[in-house]
């Protein structure tokens, strides 16, 4: 009974193996990053002579963008970024990576803007530091400065409503 | 003139190849670098073009990152530590050969279990099918395939 019931077992678990990898994304990168406290970086802003530092993320829970005009993904993303700034739960912050400057600020003024501020990161440099490979990426930060969560690829209305909403709810609840 | 056409044609297609041997390879690091320097770009996985390691990718990040790596040298980092910069950054992924950790435990020696499973069942089944021809016939049993064998060489000799 085994000989004839095992091959007919082994068939089944090789479907589930691969009926779960069909729903796997595999430029999904689990970045080692999360759990740890932000990369300690020192930039320039896209707005104002300020610069802009890891200690920007400190005391509050917030969410850091990456971004560029060049990136077809991040214009697609841009409404649902306007739309989370405009609920007020927890600030956006911006990391214009690899950008022009000029650029990223027109591109500001046409389509809106939903950042608190932008560091900008001009040559990728900061980047490398976030393990940053594809733009738009998305990090929520703690109170404490940790990241909690990255999300891989333009956001959707989606993700925002089941993942980020619920998560920045319970980040906000920790006590810092 | 068609002579001269394939010679422009030619022309083109060598000019083509070397712009881009050029633009694939545009960082030069010092002699003294040279070795190390191409041993840890075959090390690393272009995360944008996971097929490709970070010195075959023109990826920008690719790019990005060999400067990196040739600065990181320039410094005096070793090659561990270089290794350990980007999988501290971009994750285990990037590297083609998965530093040996309990995370990575299935990775190295799933596969010589496994062989040691099949060695198993192999043996098992060999040894099963050989004491199956261990069996002894009864005698009753020998006659009968005597008179069988006999039968048959009759039958043949007969033609």
């Amino acid at each position: 009974m085994l000989k004839y019931l095992l091959p007919v077992v082994l068939f089944f678990v090789l479907v589930g193996f691969l009926f779960v990898g069909l729903y796997k994304d595999p430029s999904e990168v689990s970045s080692p990053l999360i759990g740890k406290s932000t990369p300690q970086f020192s930039l320039p802003r896209l707005e104002g002579s300020r610069i802009f530092t890891q200690d920007e993320f400190q005391g509050k829970v917030s969410l850091l963008n990456v971004w560029a005009t060049w990136c077809y993904a991040c214009h697609q993303e841009h409404p649902i970024l306007l739309d989370l700034a405009d609920r007020k739960v927890a600030p956006i912050y911006g990391l214009n990576y690899k950008d022009i400057a000029a650029e990223a600020k027109q591109y500001l003024i046409n389509y809106g803007n939903p950042y608190i501020a932008n560091a900008f990161d001009e040559n990728g440099r900061v980047g490398i530091e976030w393990g940053v490979y594809g733009a738009p990426e998305t990090f929520l930060i703690d109170k404490n400065g940790i990241i909690r969560y990255k999300h891989i690829g333009p956001l959707t209305n989606d993700n925002v409503e089941n993942i980020i909403l619920p998560l920045i709810q319970q980040l906000q609840n920790e006590a810092s | 003139m068609k002579h001269r056409n394939t010679i422009n044609i030619c022309a083109v297609l060598i000019g083509c190849f070397l712009v881009c041997a050029v633009m694939a390879e545009p960082i030069t690091v010092a002699p003294q670098y040279e070795q190390r320097y191409s041993s840890i770009l075959g090390e690393l996985r272009c995360l944008v073009c996971q097929n490709q390691t970070i010195a075959e990718s023109n990826a920008d990040l690719a790019i990005d990152l060999r400067v990196e790596v040739k600065n990181m040298l320039e410094k005096g980092a070793t090659d561990s530590e270089i290794i350990d910069f980007m999988a501290n950054r971009y994750g285990d992924f990037i590297l083609y050969r998965p530093q040996l950790k309990p995370r990575t435990y299935p990775l190295w020696f799933g596969p010589f279990l496994l062989l040691a499973v099949v060695l198993l069942l192999l043996y098992f089944v060999v040894n099963r099918q050989s004491k199956d021809s261990n069996v002894k016939l009864t005698d009753e049993e020998k006659t009968q395939l005597n008179s069988i064998l006999n039968q048959t060489e009759e039958k043949y000799t007969d033609d």
